[in-house]
C-alpha cells in the first residue's frame, strides 16, 4: 500500500483528530508540517490538496482527502485489522451520535451525561471513532473556563479522563513538542 | 416492520432523508410531528431525539436522529440494491463521498442555512423582518464555497466523482429553497454549479420530495 502523508499542524484540533486516529491504528505515516503563521495553507500547492485551504489534508498514492472526519473514517476502514478497533462490528444497528454545538455546550453536555450514564462510551461499551473525534476539543476545553461544565457532570468528566489517558492521544501531544 | 420517519415534508432535514428513502425505493411511514404545538420539545419526542429536532427515525428497536446519519443508515441498510449512493464497494470512492458529505455539513450548510432562516423562516413562521446583514454575510461565504464547487465540477460530473452520491443528495433541499429567494443567483451565476443543480434536482426521487417543500408558497 502506498505511503500515507498528513499535511497539517499539531496545534490544530482537526489535524489532531487525524493524528489520534493514525496512532490508534499504529499505522506508519509521514507528517508534513504546514506553517499557518506564514499562510502556507493558502498557497497554491496546499490548495491543490484542500481547495478550502484548511488543515489537515491527507494523501495516499493518488488518493487525496480532506475534512478530518472523512479522513479518520477512511483510515479506520482501510486499516480495520490493525491497531484499535475504532468501528463497531458490521451491523445496521450502530447508533448515530450528535456532534457538539459549541453555542449550547451546557445543554449538549447534559445530553452526553445522560447518554454516558447508560454506556461507557458514546456509541456503546467500546471506544470508537465517535469518542476519538471529541478528543482535541475536549482537551482544549479542559484547559479553559469551560472545565467547570465538565467537572459538574460526573459521567462526562469520567469519560474525558478515560479517553484523554489513551496512549495514542499522548503521542499526539508529544508531537507538539517538536514544533 | 416498517421504518418510521418522524418529521414534516416541508422541512429541509426531513426531506433530505425522504429523498434518500425514495432513491432506494424503501418502504416507510412518515409520521407527522406538530411543530406548532411544540410536539418536538415534549418528553415523548425528546425520547427519540434529546435535541428536540426533526427528523427522527425508528426501525424496529433502533432509534436514530441527525438527518445525515439517518440517510447514511438507510443507504447502508439497502446496500446491494441497484442504487449505490455510498460507493461502499470501492474504499477510495467511499472516502471521497464522505469527504464531500463533510464539506456539505461543515462548509456549505453553515453558509446557506442563515439565508434560508432569515429569508423564509423569519418572515413566514415568526412574522418578522429578515436581518439583511446576516444574509449578506452568509451570501458572501456561500459564494466562496460555491466557487470551490464550480472548480471541482470542471473535473467531475458530481461532487465525489462521476457518480451521483449522498454527497450531492444532501444539498438538494437547502438549494431548492434558496432558488425561491433572490439568492438563487449564487447558483445561476456559476455555470457548472447550475448544470449540476439542474441534473440532481431533476431526479425522480427528488421530484417526489420537492412537491412537499411548500414553505413560502402562496396557496
Amino acid at each position: 500500500m502506498a505511503a500515507l502523508k498528513v499535511h497539517g499542524n499539531p496545534f490544530s484540533t482537526s489535524t489532531q483528530r487525524v493524528l489520534a486516529c493514525l496512532y490508534e491504528k499504529d499505522v506508519e505515516f509521514q507528517f508534513v508540517n504546514v506553517d499557518m503563521g506564514a499562510g502556507q495553507h493558502k498557497s497554491d500547492s496546499f490548495l491543490s490538496l484542500n481547495p478550502f485551504g484548511q488543515v489537515p489534508a491527507f494523501e495516499q498514492g493518488d488518493l487525496k482527502l480532506f475534512e478530518s472526519r472523512a479522513i479518520t473514517q477512511y483510515i479506520a476502514q482501510e486499516y480495520t485489522d490493525k491497531g484499535t478497533q475504532l468501528l463497531l462490528p458490521e451491523s445496521n444497528k450502530t447508533m448515530a451520535v450528535v456532534e457538539e454545538n459549541e453555542a449550547a455546550l451546557a445543554k449538549v453536555l447534559d445530553v452526553y451525561e445522560a447518554r454516558l450514564a447508560q454506556s461507557k462510551y458514546l456509541a456503546g461499551d467500546h471506544f470508537t471513532l465517535v469518542d476519538l473525534h471529541h478528543l482535541p476539543n475536549a482537551h482544549y476545553l479542559m484547559g479553559s473556563s469551560a472545565k467547570k461544565l465538565f467537572d459538574s457532570r460526573p459521567h462526562v468528566s469520567a469519560w474525558v479522563a478515560d479517553i484523554t489517558a489513551r496512549s495514542a492521544w499522548s503521542k499526539v501531544l508529544d508531537l507538539q513538542k517538536h514544533y | 416492520m416498517t421504518i418510521k420517519l418522524y418529521g414534516v415534508a416541508m422541512s429541509t432535514c426531513t426531506a433530505k432523508v425522504l429523498a434518500c428513502l425514495h432513491e432506494y425505493g424503501a418502504e416507510f411511514e412518515l409520521v407527522p410531528v406538530n411543530l406548532q404545538n411544540g410536539e418536538h420539545k415534549q418528553p415523548a419526542f425528546l425520547a427519540k431525539n434529546p435535541f428536540g429536532q426533526i427528523p427522527a427515525l425508528e426501525d424496529g428497536d433502533l432509534t436514530l436522529f441527525e438527518s445525515r446519519a439517518i440517510s447514511t443508515y438507510v443507504a447502508e441498510k439497502f446496500k446491494g440494491s441497484s442504487c449505490d449512493l455510498l460507493r461502499s464497494q470501492n474504499p477510495k470512492e467511499a472516502a471521497l463521498v464522505k469527504t464531500w458529505m463533510e464539506v456539505e455539513s461543515q462548509q456549505f450548510s453553515p453558509a446557506i442555512s442563515p439565508i434560508f432562516y432569515q429569508s423564509i423562516i423569519v418572515p413566514i413562521l415568526h412574522g418578522g423582518s429578515p436581518n439583511q446583514a446576516i444574509i449578506d454575510e452568509s451570501a458572501a461565504k456561500l459564494g466562496k464555497v460555491l466557487d470551490v464547487y464550480e472548480k471541482k465540477l470542471s473535473s467531475s460530473k458530481y461532487l465525489a466523482g462521476d457518480f451521483y452520491s449522498l454527497a450531492d443528495l444532501h444539498h438538494l433541499t437547502y438549494i431548492y429553497y434558496l432558488m425561491k429567494t433572490p439568492y438563487g443567483k449564487l447558483i445561476n451565476e456559476r455555470p457548472r454549479v447550475k448544470a449540476w443543480w439542474e441534473d440532481i434536482s431533476s431526479r425522480p426521487a427528488f421530484k417526489k420530495v420537492a412537491s412537499g417543500l411548500t414553505l413560502g408558497d402562496k396557496n
